[in-house]
């Protein structure tokens, strides 16, 4: 299954969930985190435009740099780390084979 | 509107409803944030995902002292002038405000969390303008972690990153972080949620409460899609039960627009509005 990788996704109560991402499909960790029902609302669609998809990268792996829209919205997201990014603007693909992130909190 | 036009229904417009309670008569009474009432046999929700209001930071206590010295709008500047006035934020709405208001107010601090804004470059020279000439107090790398005051605000904590916590006296705080959508006053009606969406009978996308309805994306229910087709779809139902309880006792006969026309429809059986 080499278009299928393995992603941890800690949870607001500290579980961690392994998840089996398809890497042919186009998906969003967000969306990815959505069709396991973790508790990731996504709200803006994937747009980066509300931060509700907000997450820490807790592994070492090279990310592409957040656009502009990405900084700007984590700009003005709450709980935001050196490591922070939005779960919707990363997508799936093998190079994220084994990446660990935990849900920042939500903001009401 | 042209699409609607033939229904010819009344229209409410740029108003949030704010409450929605039983009519002494039996119908149901929605009153609006202007003091519109409107009162119906039949209700149907299509709130989406709500309505946008104020994003607002994990600052303890922050309840306490809104409308205390703690405002997420400027609703009039007139309000601030002469006063001591904390913005906090990096986009456009921080930088327009800490701009318009530092020629208004006595004492203007904008704190952000980082060095760079992400505002409109225009923007970003006009504020770091003022800021050098003293104009506005400038303290990025910062962020308001505590809110001080026995009744009204009068101090506020700041943590910087580098240089530890100071307080700042202050009359006024406004943390402008933009808008999110919330459920709004529809979560104090009254009707069955889950995660802040509103249960329905996919029969009739009936709530919990006899005669009021909930269509489109603000309705959940196994097997649930947001999509505009789906929003439409379940209005249709919804109109087959309301139609039973605005016309009791008379027969629903179903019709196709683009055979018989919509016949009938000139003289509408609008709610009572008031
Ligand atoms: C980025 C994105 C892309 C999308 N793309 C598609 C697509 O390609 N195809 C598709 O079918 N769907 C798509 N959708 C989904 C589609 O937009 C929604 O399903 C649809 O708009 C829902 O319609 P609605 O009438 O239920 O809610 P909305 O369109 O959200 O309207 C709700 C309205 O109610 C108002 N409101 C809320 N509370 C109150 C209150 N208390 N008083 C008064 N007014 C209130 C709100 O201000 C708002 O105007 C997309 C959604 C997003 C976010």
């Amino acid at each position: 299954m080499s278009d299928t990788i393995q992603i941890t996704v800690i949870d607001r109560d500290n579980q961690p969930h392994q998840l089996e991402a398809p890497t042919d499909m186009g998906l969003n960790l967000m969306e990815l985190c959505k069709s396991y029902e973790l508790p990731v609302q996504g709200t803006c669609g994937g747009m980066a435009l509300c931060a509700s998809c907000h997450v820490y990268i807790r592994s070492n792996h090279a990310l592409p740099e957040p656009s502009d829209d990405e900084l700007a919205m984590l700009d003005s997201a709450f709980f935001v780390q050196e490591n922070s990014r939005l779960g919707c603007q990363i997508k799936l693909r093998d190079t994220l084979e084994g990446l660990e992130v935990q849900l920042a909190p939500e903001s009401v | 509107m042209q699409q609607i036009n033939p229904f010819r229904p009344g229209f409410s417009l740029g108003e949030r409803a704010e409450s929605l309670d039983r009519h002494p008569d039996g119908r149901w009474r929605i009153v609006t944030d202007r003091g519109h009432v409107h009162v119906a046999p039949a209700v149907f929700i299509a709130g989406g995902l709500g309505s946008f209001e104020p994003r607002k930071p994990p600052i303890e206590h922050i309840e306490q002292y809104e409308g205390k010295g703690v405002e997420y709008f400027v609703r009039n500047p007139e309000d601030f002038r002469g006063q001591r006035v904390v913005i906090a934020g990096g986009g456009d709405s921080a930088l327009d405000w800490a701009i318009y208001l530092a020629n208004e107010v006595r004492e203007l601090t904008l704190v952000h969390r980082r060095t760079e804004f992400r505002g409109a470059l225009d923007s970003v020279e006009k504020m770091q303008h003022l800021a050098q000439t003293g104009k506005i107090k400038l303290v990025t790398n910062a962020q308001v972690v505590g809110l001080k005051g026995p009744d009204r605000l009068e101090k506020i904590s700041v943590l910087h990153d580098t240089e530890g916590a100071f307080d700042l006296e202050t009359d006024y705080f406004l943390p402008l972080f933009g808008l999110t959508p919330k459920l709004g006053p529809i979560a104090d009606w009254g009707l069955a949620l889950d995660k802040g969406a509103i249960e329905v009978n996919t029969l009739d996308y009936s709530t919990n409460l006899s005669g009021v309805f909930a269509i489109g994306d603000i309705n959940t229910y196994p097997g649930k899609l947001k999509l505009i087709l789906c929003g439409f779809h379940e209005a249709t139902l919804a109109c087959q039960s309301a139609f039973n309880i605005v016309n009791p006792g008379k027969k629903l006969s179903f019709k196709y627009t683009t055979v018989t026309g919509i016949e009938g429809m000139e003289t509408p059986a609008i709610p009572a509005t008031s």
